[in-house]
């Protein structure tokens, strides 16, 4: 059971990314987007300096604690962008995988129907 | 301070006290699954848990009544500089998005219970994975103590935590009983306790902190005059040091130290052992991932509880021990009644995530000590029986430790453990990733990180404590002030590359790896993973695994 994808698509051998076992490169558009929505609350959070000022206030609060909120909130929403463009992603791969078994074993049904 | 028992506030107390109790024995009827003596049932719920109770579960667990209670302390204390929490739990869930489902898909394939359990498996090496153990049993020990720690502030400000003149064991009685029943209805229900408990302190605290925000302010003249009236108290200086009190926004020279304690907070959290307890009881890999987008919520409500620090500036909240300044706020702000339901917000607080720590705890002695050490034949019902034990004796050296020593001990333990845990973290994220790293490097590099972490903490001063003054130290090479857990991990990770190039060179062996590439991205439903679950609504939409066993051979 191991050997098996080996058999079937030789050219994919080596160490890589999780999931990506279809047909599309390892580096995709739709994965560089993602990397951006999971790296950018680390890029606004640790940049302290842009946000280290009391000026101007929300309701009496300091820009600082606003500032921070606000990006809990907006740190969410890149989170789940990332998880849904993750997820149609996959299945796009899923999608492209049994043409490729086709082209190595001529047995793209037998792997569609699973 | 109201002086003596706020009765009122104690009966409300009790009344939630005796329910989650009640709730807690109950537990072990919830979804009981056939074979109950095994660690996957009793530690691991069954590994049953679906996107909601994940959702409590984890939030039971990551915020803790020591963080209800500490957090705002901290800008209570010092302003600015406590409020690195926000950051911090921000930083958490892009960060476990990437590495968290792989650890859940390795785990279920080969029935890891704990992060050394993966190690071990990964590896090869047992010596690796004790070192994994026993630093996770250090780190979530003094956690343990904490929690009743936050108990034992709320219980002071009711009014029944005795005098310092009252006998030792009159002043502790109610602590006892409070963890008694704890470690009873862990014993028998397991995870599944702290997993319906988590329900009710989570509705309290999210009731408890709407109102608090809403109200309080209204009481103090909103929240223009609660920060001028805290930037009016951080302004004065403190007369033992010259400095001032604390500040409303970081200055350059604590910025360094702000951005490093959230990154290194953010990097440990997930290397505790409780984290990942309850993160393998959930079914399946997608309730992980959709955790990280619902799991933000408790941020929200933590960065609101910290500007309860301000409020308790502005309310003239004047307490000696900067624990008391919440609980103490909540008393003389609300009515009795509420109040009460705001110290047993805390309280069950306090008993989620202590069960959860203890079960975590126990876990990792019975798999990794006692199965790889003692008793390598142990049958499942032996380890389910020795977990058990276990939990209780954590507990109660939890409880000795609290009674016997002073609560800055707890402390300085507490935030040697953040260090300590953090110098995990190449061996288990760097090895759910790759297969590079040698493990004797792994080794080497965890050593080297827990020596420098330890006696960099020994030397920081603060005006109260020669030695564990505090977490952050001048960082070599650079000379800005900064996390000492995340420098350490710096020169962990450093050694650790080093020393895997050396020992490739001179063809150190390698161990055995017992993981298959695709076992990182198994899902439920795949083959050979968990087939005793419950049907998954995910099972077709899984991620996309390599199915090769369930196609015919061409």
């Amino acid at each position: 059971m191991a050997q098996e994808p080996e058999e079937r698509k030789p050219e994919e051998q080596g160490p890589r990314p999780p999931g990506d076992t279809g047909a599309l490169p390892v580096v995709t558009p739709v994965r560089v987007v993602v990397a951006l929505c999971l790296a950018a609350p680390f890029a606004a959070m640790l940049w302290v300096s842009s946000y280290a000022r009391v000026e101007p206030r929300l309701i009496g609060i300091p820009f600082f604690y606003w500032y921070q909120m606000a990006w809990v909130v907006l740190s969410t929403i890149l989170t789940m962008a990332a998880y849904q463009l993750w997820h149609r992603e996959q299945r796009a791969r899923k999608a492209a995988r049994p043409e490729r078994s086709a082209q190595s074993e001529r047995s793209a049904k037998g792997g569609a129907a699973k | 301070m109201k002086d003596g028992v706020n009765g009122v506030a104690l009966a409300v107390f009790l009344f939630f006290f005796l329910a989650v109790t009640v709730m807690g024995f109950l537990a072990a009827r919830w979804r009981r699954a056939e074979n109950e003596h095994s660690l996957d049932e009793w530690g691991l719920g069954g590994r049953s848990f679906g996107t909601w109770i994940t959702w409590f579960l984890l939030g039971g667990d990551l915020y803790t009544a020591y963080t209800f209670v500490a957090v705002p302390a901290a800008v209570y204390a010092a302003g600015a500089a406590g409020f690195f929490a926000v950051p911090y739990t921000i930083l958490v869930y892009p960060l476990i998005f990437t590495f968290l489902p792989r650890l859940w898909s390795v785990s279920h394939k080969h029935g890891y219970v704990t992060t050394s359990d993966f190690v071990r498996g990964r590896f090869g090496s047992k010596g690796l994975s004790l070192a994994v153990a026993v630093t996770g049993l250090l780190a979530t020990m003094p956690y343990i103590a904490l929690q009743l720690v936050g108990i034992q502030a709320v219980l002071d400000v009711m009014g029944i935590g005795g005098g310092e003149s009252t006998h030792w064991f009159v002043k502790d009685l109610p602590l006892l009983i409070a963890f008694g029943v704890l470690a009873a209805y862990t014993y028998s229900s397991g995870l599944r306790a702290p997993a319906l408990i988590a329900f009710v302190k989570d509705t309290l605290i999210y009731l408890v902190i709407a109102v608090a925000i809403i109200y309080i302010p209204i009481k103090l003249g909103g929240f223009g005059a609660i920060f001028d009236a805290a930037g009016d108290a951080f302004a004065q200086k403190n007369p033992a040091t010259g400095q001032p009190r604390g500040a409303l926004v970081p200055g350059e020279m604590g910025q360094w130290g702000y951005a490093t304690l959230a990154l290194g907070s953010a990097l440990a959290l997930f290397m505790y052992p409780h984290s990942i307890t309850a993160t393998l009881s959930s079914r399946s890999r997608d309730v992980i991932r959709r955790n990280t987008t619902i799991l933000p919520l408790y941020s929200l409500m933590l960065g609101l509880l910290a500007l309860l620090g301000f409020m308790a500036i502005a309310a003239g909240v004047k307490v000696t021990n900067g624990q008391l300044a919440i609980p103490q706020l909540f008393e003389d702000m609300f009515p009795d009644w509420f109040a009460g339901i705001a110290f047993a917000a805390i309280g069950i607080g306090a008993l989620v995530p202590a069960a959860i720590m203890s079960i975590a705890a126990a876990n990792l002695f019975t798999r990794n000590i006692y199965k790889d050490f003692i008793k390598p034949d142990a049958t499942p019902a032996q380890e389910t029986k020795v977990s058990k034990l276990v939990s209780l004796l954590v507990k109660v050296g939890a409880l000795v430790f609290v009674l016997t020593m002073d609560k800055t001990v707890a402390i300085n333990f507490q935030l040697l453990g953040g260090i300590w845990i953090l110098q995990t973290f190449p061996a288990l994220v760097g090895g759910l990733f790759t297969r590079w790293f040698h493990r004797w490097a792994l080794l080497g590099g965890w050593a080297v990180g827990m020596v420098y972490g330890t006696a960099a903490a020994y030397g920081v001063a603060s005006p109260t404590q020669k030695h564990f003054g505090g977490s952050s130290a001048e960082i070599p090479g650079i000379g800005e002030i900064g996390y000492i857990g995340l420098t350490a991990f710096v020169l962990n990770a450093l050694v650790t590359v080093v020393l895997t190039f050396v020992l490739r060179a001179v063809k150190a062996p390698d161990g055995v790896d017992e993981t298959q590439p695709s076992d990182y991205t198994a899902d439920a439903g795949d083959p050979g993973v968990a087939t005793e679950l419950p049907e998954l609504v995910e099972g077709p939409e899984a991620e996309n695994g390599q199915r090769g066993p369930s196609k015919a051979p061409a």
